[in-house]
């Protein structure tokens, strides 16, 4: 292996010399004037199924046996398919049917890829090739005659030379994907303001907070204290459509806890009855359901990024990525006794956007 | 930490006690219960317990209350400093948290851990006909309402909106603030999950009556009894605790088997 | 030519095999195969365990191609209401979109459907880790070197690739999981100044949920995404075919040669039955592992949500880097809003990605290197580099590990909150420490490799010496193992010289400061000058 060995030349010179360009700079790299030589390859050594017959027939004993074993393994699993059946209401069918068929399936699969690859290792011929590397650009001829052909297809086109025509043809293929973008803005509705929707929910004056998912109006007697109800707007669960989007801006929490509790703003003194208040459940970060309520701490939780609010001032943030607190909806009794909105809500709910202010 | 293996000791946590910070943490729980307290004091449609309960009964629950539960609660169970009242918070109330071994308290913490259940089934009954016959409260639930026989899609869906948040869609639990959690619910008892509803116990919220009716919570313990006793179609759950599970065994058992596989393809014969 | 000759012979040959050689015949007048034959049969590849990764990623990914065309034939891409009435009890009689009722039919309706979603889903997991694996491999011997900087941007754009494709994926049944995650999109798009509400319009068609996302998702998921990462993976093959895969340092090896196994017929083998053995993996885990059970999640609805709402694992590091903003970071600021807590993660994430993405470019500047490369760097003998590694692999994997926060909590009776500090600590502080440990290990076994070749391993062997001393034997290295421990490329810093104009411009500056961070701490591989002398102290 005379070829590989460096010995008393320099290392990096050798590199550069034979892979990659004519002296490619090698860079701050170091030249190790007496480098320690390359020794060539060590000497090869047999394996067992080389020297031992009988070792090289059990290997090809074990070889064909597996691959017996994966026909097997697709029997059983086309057996399990037909035995295990899925029982109607019945998952642990499922779970067999699954289990079974799978199993069969591995089989087949491991027993195919185990038997190739000792194949492969114990009995196909196991000298290491060698390749030369060759640099990855092309030749100096390749590249002049690149060069060439690029410049015999500009005198033959005048490309170069027509400027007007390059330029307009420039222009033109600029120009031909910009109504493909116009097109994409049929993606949504074309008479909406996203920032208009966005700022308003099914709430209006009067309508009935209701329990979510049976639309049973509450009464305020029905929440008693340390209680939280999952709320969504009396009729939202009648709705022909966009019934989703609506409780995406709608659902409430309910909660009732003792008036002295509660630090109100005056200006929000009538939002709540008798220590009851309600809360958007859309987390003003980017808007999962906060819907874990602590009783006695009176904390909120939103289970995906852990933002806490506290209930008890105007859901102010206190733990977590968020920074709004949780809108209010202010409530009332009816004469019913039920509880009601006295409006929408006064804010937008749920994450922020751009257009809000 | 002091333990309380014979309940017809007195407590003796009184080295604990003399602590400053000691004290400081159960006022703080203190306040924690008072809130359980009042909510379910304050409840206007609770089913109050008026079955005659022998004054035997009570008397004997008594005795257990004053020797176990009165440092905390105090004497007439009207609370203290490091123990909330327990006037008005029902048989239930107590099922639950000395049937699920939460109370006695053995220690300070977040929140009172589920522990092994310190009173025999009679103690604890008997316990429970003493706080019930103090004022009107949730009464044990009837065994009806806890034959697991409901509707489980009914169920499911409740637990999806009202519990799910908390306690996991599969019942595995989960984290709340400052090191409190919502347990898992696997192997609870029908009973102390229907206790749990109607009696908020510690940050749980209420879920009375008319906010869950007893047949939808009936519908809930079936739904989660099917989960406890039906096996995961696709095989084993990994702790039902979603990707996160899913994403660490493949890593572990996935990459890992098939770089274990890897080596041995490419290591050279013997 | 010798192609000719070559084909001639081989033709002659395949004639006298009766059939075979008829059919070889026919298929070559027609497609001269055996052109492609002479070329890459005996193709030399190197044999180590970690050339093998990216061959997970690429039998992961046909895995997943076979089972998902077996899933379309079963689902319904609609969002359309419809009431379920399926054979899973606990789910009966509930709305929910016709994919998600779809989803369950081919989980309990169809035999061996739960299987074949199930090995879809743990073969995309394992599509994603391969790839960040092989990354990882490649990052760290240097394999992203001249001239396979571009195959490293086509890598990574494919690593990119397959996360769009698992996160599609993962919101097409329209469960209450992934419609969570589908809602945090959302959140997050609309936190993107100026444009983010009308993305957010435009994606979901309308407002959030809409009824259209569902299906837009299963027009990337199926069609758009796996036709480029299927162009793109071909790109990548044929950039490893033209350079010819990179080799370990050892002995015999050079940087003008490769040393392996031809193509057929022993990598063949190899690798032919690798793709079984992967493929058998995924099979074993999705016969006995649950995975995705969205019968439990139930269908999307924006009210519920369940505790531990998670991605899945590769989308992680992008929800706990949102989990990890403190409060406060949003203002109302010219009668807009700027979402600080959405934009800080989104940035930080996109300048990750960019230095990942072009740092051989970088290195390559800093140390001027023109030349080809294609025998690879022990991690230990380019400690920066190496360094750089580990400081990015410990701000990935703590923002990796925030997404599990809650997780973590109750699974180890801490505090969410305490763990939201310590991983806020961890993401800022951890790079650092990481870096720093990371150097100081690499340049003390880079001692220890100097201290083998000059003295020998130890033995363990104690001697008395005749004159009471003790000394510990050691023995000497032989000469082929002795050559990967010397065989290394070793770069200085570098000196700024001022251009034509005798002037130092501030790029130079910049890449003399980069150099000297670089390079500063070095240790040079031992030469035959040393070598002899070493010796001639033994003896």
């Amino acid at each position: 292996m005379a070829k590989d060995d460096n010995s008393g030349k320099d290392l990096t010179a050798a590199d550069s010399s034979t892979v990659g360009h004519e002296g490619a700079p090698a860079g701050t790299a170091v030249v190790v004037r007496d480098a320690v030589a390359n020794p060539g390859f060590p000497p090869h050594r047999p394996r067992v199924t080389d020297l031992d017959p009988s070792a090289e027939r059990q290997a090809e004993r074990t070889v064909y046996t597996l691959f017996y074993l994966s026909i097997v393994g697709s029997v059983f699993a086309i057996v399990a398919y037909m035995v295990f059946p899925i029982i109607p209401e019945d998952p642990g069918s499922v779970r067999l049917n699954n289990l079974f068929i799978g199993l069969g399936l591995t089989l087949a699969l491991m027993a195919i890829g185990i038997g190739a690859v000792h194949w492969g290792k114990a009995l196909m011929f196991d000298h290491e090739g060698i390749d030369e590397r060759h640099p990855v650009r092309g030749t100096d001829e390749t590249r002049t005659r690149a060069v060439e052909i690029f410049h015999e297809a500009n005198v033959e086109s005048g490309i170069g030379r027509r400027s007007l025509i390059r330029n307009s043809l420039i222009g033109a293929l600029i120009a031909f994907p910009l109504p493909a973008v116009v097109l994409f803005r049929g993606l949504g509705p074309m008479d909406t303001n996203p920032s208009a929707l966005l700022s308003h929910t099914m709430w209006k004056a009067g309508t009935r907070l209701a329990i979510d998912p049976t639309g049973t109006p509450i009464k305020a007697s029905d929440v008693t204290l340390g209680s939280a109800f999952h709320v969504i707007p009396e009729g939202l669960q009648d709705l022909e459509h966009g019934k989703l989007e609506e409780k995406g801006k709608a659902a409430v929490l309910l909660m009732r806890l003792k008036p002295e509790d509660l630090n109100e703003l005056p200006e929000r003194k009538g939002w709540s009855y008798d220590g009851i208040v309600a809360y958007s459940k859309i987390c003003t970060h980017v808007g999962c359901p906060v819907a874990l309520y602590e009783q006695q701490t009176h904390n909120l939780l939103c289970p995906c990024h852990q933002s806490q609010f506290d209930v008890t001032n105007h859901c102010e943030v206190i733990f977590g990525p968020a920074k709004r607190p949780l809108p209010q909806l202010p409530i009332a009794v009816d004469s019913e006794g039920y509880l009601i909105a006295q409006s929408d809500f006064t804010e937008p709910v749920g994450p922020s956007f751009w257009e809000r202010h | 930490m002091t333990t309380f293996n014979t309940p017809k000791q007195p407590r003796g946590r009184k080295a604990g006690r003399r602590s400053p910070l000691a004290s400081v943490a159960l006022i703080a729980i203190g306040l924690l219960f008072t809130g359980g307290a009042y909510a379910a004091f304050s409840t206007s449609t609770a089913s109050a317990e008026t079955n005659a309960t022998s004054q035997q009964t009570v008397g004997e629950g008594q005795k257990l209350f004053a020797a176990n539960c009165a440092t905390c609660h105090g004497l007439a169970a009207q609370g203290s400093g490091s123990g909330p009242s327990l006037i008005g918070v029902g048989a239930a109330a107590v099922d639950f948290q000395v049937g699920t071994g939460r109370m006695p308290m053995q220690m300070n913490g977040p929140q009172a851990q589920k522990k092994k259940v310190q009173f025999t089934e009679e103690q604890i009954a008997s316990l429970a006909a003493y706080v019930a016959s103090l004022a009107p409260g949730p009464g044990k639930p009837d065994a009806s309402l806890l034959d697991a026989e409901g509707n489980a899609a009914n169920g499911a869906e409740l637990f999806r909106i009202n519990c799910a948040m908390c306690h996991n869609v599969a019942g595995a639990g989960g984290a709340l603030t400052a090191g409190k959690y919502a347990p898992n619910l696997k192997g609870v008892t029908e009973a102390h999950i229907y206790e749990a509803m109607v009696t908020g116990p510690q940050s749980m919220p209420v879920f009375n009556d008319m906010n869950i009716s007893p047949e939808s919570k009936r519908d809930i313990i079936t739904y989660l009894k099917y989960l406890e006793k039906t096996p995961s179609p696709g095989g084993l759950a990994l702790g039902s605790l979603g990707p996160v599970s899913e994403g660490l065994f493949l890593w572990i058992f996935g990459l890992g088997s098939i770089v274990a596989l890897t080596v041995w393809i490419t290591a050279k014969s013997n | 030519m010798s192609t000719a000759t070559t084909t001639t012979e081989l033709v002659e040959t395949k004639k006298s095999g009766g059939l075979t050689g008829a059919a070889a015949n026919y298929i070559d007048e027609r497609t001269s195969i055996s052109t492609a034959v002479k070329e890459l049969g005996r193709k030399i590849f190197p044999d180590h365990w970690s050339f093998l990764l990216g061959e997970v990623a690429l039998y992961s990914f046909v895995i997943i191609l076979l089972s998902g065309s077996f899933l379309t034939f079963f689902f319904h891409a609609s969002m359309t209401p419809v009431e379920y009435d399926g054979s899973f009890m606990p789910l009966k009689g509930v709305e929910m979109s016709a994919a998600m009722a779809s989803s369950l039919d081919i989980s309990f309706d169809i035999r061996g459907g739960l299987l074949m979603r199930q090995v879809h889903h743990w073969a995309a997991l394992l599509f994603v880790a391969a790839i960040g694996l092989h990354m990882l491999r490649i990052y760290f011997t240097g394999a992203f070197r001249k001239p396979r900087e571009l195959n490293w941007i086509i890598g990574f754009i494919l690593f990119i690739l397959a996360m769009a494709e698992g996160f599609t994926g993962y919101s097409l049944p329209d469960d209450l999981l992934s419609g969570n995650g589908l809602r945090i999109i959302d959140g997050m798009v609309k936190g993107i100044p100026l444009i983010g509400t009308w993305i957010s319009f435009l994606l979901f068609g309308g407002e959030f949920p809409g009824e259209q996302i569902v299906g837009r998702l299963y027009s990337l998921h199926i069609l758009l995404l796996p036709a480029i990462i299927v162009a793109l993976i071909a790109m990548h093959l044929l950039f490893v075919v033209v350079h010819k895969h990179t080799q370990y340092p050892g002995a015999g090896r050079t940087n003008q040669n490769v040393v392996g196994y031809p193509v057929l017929p022993v990598y063949a083998a190899k690798a032919g039955g690798f793709f079984f053995i992967v493929f058998g993996v995924v099979m074993l885990m999705a016969s006995l592992f649950t995975i995705n059970p969205i019968w439990n999640y139930g269908p999307y609805d924006p009210s519920p949500v369940s505790a531990g709402t998670q991605p899945d694992w590769y989308i992680g590091f992008a929800d706990g880097a949102l989990r990890l903003i403190p409060p406060g970071l949003e203002f109302v600021w010219l009668d807009r809003t700027w979402s600080f807590n959405i934009l800080i993660p989104l940035i930080s994430l996109g300048l990750f990605i960019l230095v990942v993405l072009i740092y051989p470019f970088i290195e390559a500047w800093v140390t001027g290197d023109k030349r080809e490369h294609h025998i690879l760097d022990r991690p230990r003998n380019a400690p920066t580099r190496t360094a750089i590694g580990a400081a990015g692999v410990t701000f990935y994997a703590a923002l990796w590990a925030t997404a599990s926060s809650d997780i973590i909590a109750t699974h180890f009776s801490v505090t969410m909150e305490g763990v939201i500090h310590t991983m806020q600590f961890l993401v800022l502080v951890g790079p650092f420490i990481a870096f720093f440990v990371a150097k100081r290990i690499c340049l003390a076994l880079q001692k220890k490799d100097r201290e083998i070749v000059l003295h020998g391993y130890e033995s363990g062997r104690i001697v008395r010496l005749p004159g009471g001393e003790y000394i510990e034997v050691h023995q000497p290295v032989d000469e082929y193992d002795r050559w990967k421990l010397v065989s290394y490329n070793d770069y200085k810093p570098l000196m700024i010289r001022p251009n034509a104009d005798g002037k130092i411009t501030v790029g130079q500056k910049a890449r003399a400061g980069l150099s000297r961070w670089f390079f500063e701490d070095r240790i040079a591989p031992v030469n035959n000058t040393e070598l002899e002398q070493a010796h001639g102290d033994h003896h």
